[in-house]
């Protein structure tokens, strides 16, 4: 979405004399005020608050050994490992893209520069069901390579293959867009001094370029890492869905709520809830040290 | 003109042929697989699949629903800005904090909460529902969950633009005798008209190609509560490939659409900051 998604909260920014100011401080204003502030928590309650804490109420509706034990399930182990997995391959793939982008991008001016930006956006305006389609129409059995890949005896669609790509090109841009704009605004003299002064390239990174960025790398890493785990669409269009086999968290979490497992789906969504509200606080961590992206 | 300005920098080869190389095996290559295989349909029969009743059924509901969430976006965003910029309450950083949860959270656990939450016996839908009013499986349930994971975008548009209110000219025109009506429609709202429509279109563009939230609450029921993308599994699912990639390229154009107008309205809004800096 073109650079456009502003993610970062705010410093706060009460001017200390608002209730000084003329005319200010009247009745309408405190009526205003507090009907601003009791619709803004009746939205969030309604909308956001009562749901995060549904998960948590139906995952332990049963007790919390019940809880426990919902996730014994061999099913439901095996989908956290894949879930595991297939982070622990796309994460860093997306990572050293986002370096590399960022690199190349900041460091750098050429022609045709907001058209690069503007295509690694692109996955994030992209429905995550065309985002697995691509990959059905490419190595699914009907798909451009399925002869091929058949006869050879290769598996992508419906396999552990086709989950990472649907997964890597979901979570491209992540890194790469919190990198871009910080090291941007980071500007270029440091490393000019170092490659002036003799050091090579690689020790420039990472002595002088690392050091600066490593917080907004690590919540671009982090956020990457959350919807990596979460995604559903994308992966769920490429996996098959096979029980024990190609189901990740969130498809495991759909398969149990339609067998009406309550306890079993809310118990994996309060993980992955639990992964979000890490993701959140990391995030605010990292504003806290100073940076603030877009 | 060369192709870069040179820079005594190294590292723009390897990084800029990683970026191209990977960009392109990734997201191009497979996006042109995309449009070739609709382009290898007949054109009457593109048309078919793209205007059957069920497919315009599906468009309805996506488009109908997602421009409502956007725009209940844009009127709670902004009161939820307003309130984030303006205020100061107890609990003010937590809530600033939480509206970034619809981003991070996986869209089948918003799915699986909301219709829980909304459905006959839940928290709230128990109460909805002797006043006749069901949310779960109908499209007022579609509209609630787009509403909910495209929120962040309209509240974190917003809420720069808010900052950048001067309110030295609120407190003159409210010193001249207008009234704070008056104000709020000359001064504020043009302000952050321009966040205001990149709120709504980002909205927008993230509701409309929304899947796992949706399938959950939605009924799925074929004309009444099918959004489009899951009429695009539904074919992938029959193997109906060319049928998929027909209503994905629909989809496609209408996500290039919604890019193009997100670009302009920022350049707008940029031109609107510079004028008003002088």
């Amino acid at each position: 979405m073109a650079g456009a998604l502003p993610t970062t909260a705010l410093p706060g920014v009460l001017p200390a004399d608002a209730a000084r100011r003329p005319g200010h401080n009247t009745w309408v204003s405190a009526i205003v005020r507090w009907l601003f502030i009791a619709v803004s928590l009746a939205f969030l309650a309604a909308l956001l608050i009562a749901p995060l804490a549904t998960v948590f109420a139906m995952a332990l509706a049963r007790g919390f050994e019940v809880y426990l034990t919902s996730f014994a399930d061999p099913d439901t182990l095996a989908a956290i490992r894949l879930t595991l997995i297939n982070a622990a391959v796309v994460v860093p793939v997306n990572t050293v893209f986002g370096l590399a982008a960022a690199w190349a991008i900041a460091k750098f001016e050429f022609r045709g520069k907001s058209v690069l930006i503007t295509l690694i956006d692109l996955p994030l305006a992209i429905s995550p069901v065309i985002s697995g389609m691509v990959f059905v129409l490419l190595f699914g059995l009907h798909g451009w390579f399925g002869v091929w890949l058949q006869e050879h005896d290769i598996s992508i669609i419906f396999a552990l293959p086709g989950i990472m790509l649907a997964t890597m090109f979901v979570t491209f841009p992540y890194v790469a867009r919190e990198l871009i704009p910080l090291m941007q605004q980071l500007g270029n003299d440091e490393e000019e001094a170092a490659i002036t002064l003799g050091a090579g390239g690689w020790m420039t990174f990472f002595r002088v370029t690392l050091p600066k960025i490593r917080w907004g790398l690590l919540y671009g890493v982090i956020l990457c890492n959350a919807r990596a785990m979460g995604e559903f669409g994308a992966v769920s269009v490429v996996s098959g869905h096979i029980r024990g086999l190609t189901n990740t968290m969130p498809l495991h979490i759909e398969i149990l709520y339609n067998e009406y497992n309550f306890v079993g789906a809310f118990a994996v969504a309060s993980l992955l809830t639990m992964l979000a509200g890490l993701t959140l606080v990391v995030k605010n961590l990292v504003e806290r040290t100073g940076y603030r992206g877009r | 003109m060369s192709f870069r300005k040179p820079s005594v920098l190294p590292g723009f080869g390897l990084t800029f042929g990683f970026t191209t190389f990977f960009l392109s095996a990734i997201v191009l290559l497979p996006l042109a697989a995309l449009v070739l295989a609709a382009a290898s349909m007949h054109w009457s029969e593109f048309v078919q699949v793209v205007t059957s009743p069920r497919a315009l059924g599906s468009y309805r509901l996506s488009f109908g629903a997602s421009l409502l969430a956007a725009t209940i976006n844009v009127v709670f965003g902004f009161i939820l800005a307003w309130t984030l910029v303006r205020y100061e309450f107890p609990g003010r950083k937590l809530i600033d904090a939480l509206i970034d949860m619809p981003f991070a959270l996986p869209t089948a656990v918003s799915g699986i909460a909301l219709t829980t939450v909304f459905a006959q016996h839940g928290w709230i839908g128990r109460y909805l529902e002797p006043l006749g009013i069901k949310v779960a499986y109908t499209w007022l349930g579609v509209t609630l969950a787009l509403t909910l994971i495209s929120m962040p975008f309209a509240v974190r548009s917003l809420q720069p633009a808010l900052l950048e209110v001067q309110r030295e000219l609120e407190d003159a025109a409210e010193t001249l005798g207008a009234n704070r009506f008056y104000a709020f429609r000359r001064i504020i709202l043009p302000t952050v008209l321009p966040a205001l429509l990149t709120g709504f279109t980002l909205s927008f563009a993230r509701a409309v190609g929304e899947y796992g939230s949706v399938i959950f609450i939605a009924g799925n029921l074929p004309m009444k509560t099918e959004i489009t993308p899951l009429l695009i599994v539904i074919h992938l699912e029959q193997f109906d490939y060319r049928g998929a990639a027909a209503l994905g390229v629909v989809m496609l154009l209408i996500s290039f659409a919604v890019l193009l107008t997100i670009n302009l309205l920022q350049a707008w809004g940029r031109r609107r900051h510079v004028q008003a800096a002088h």
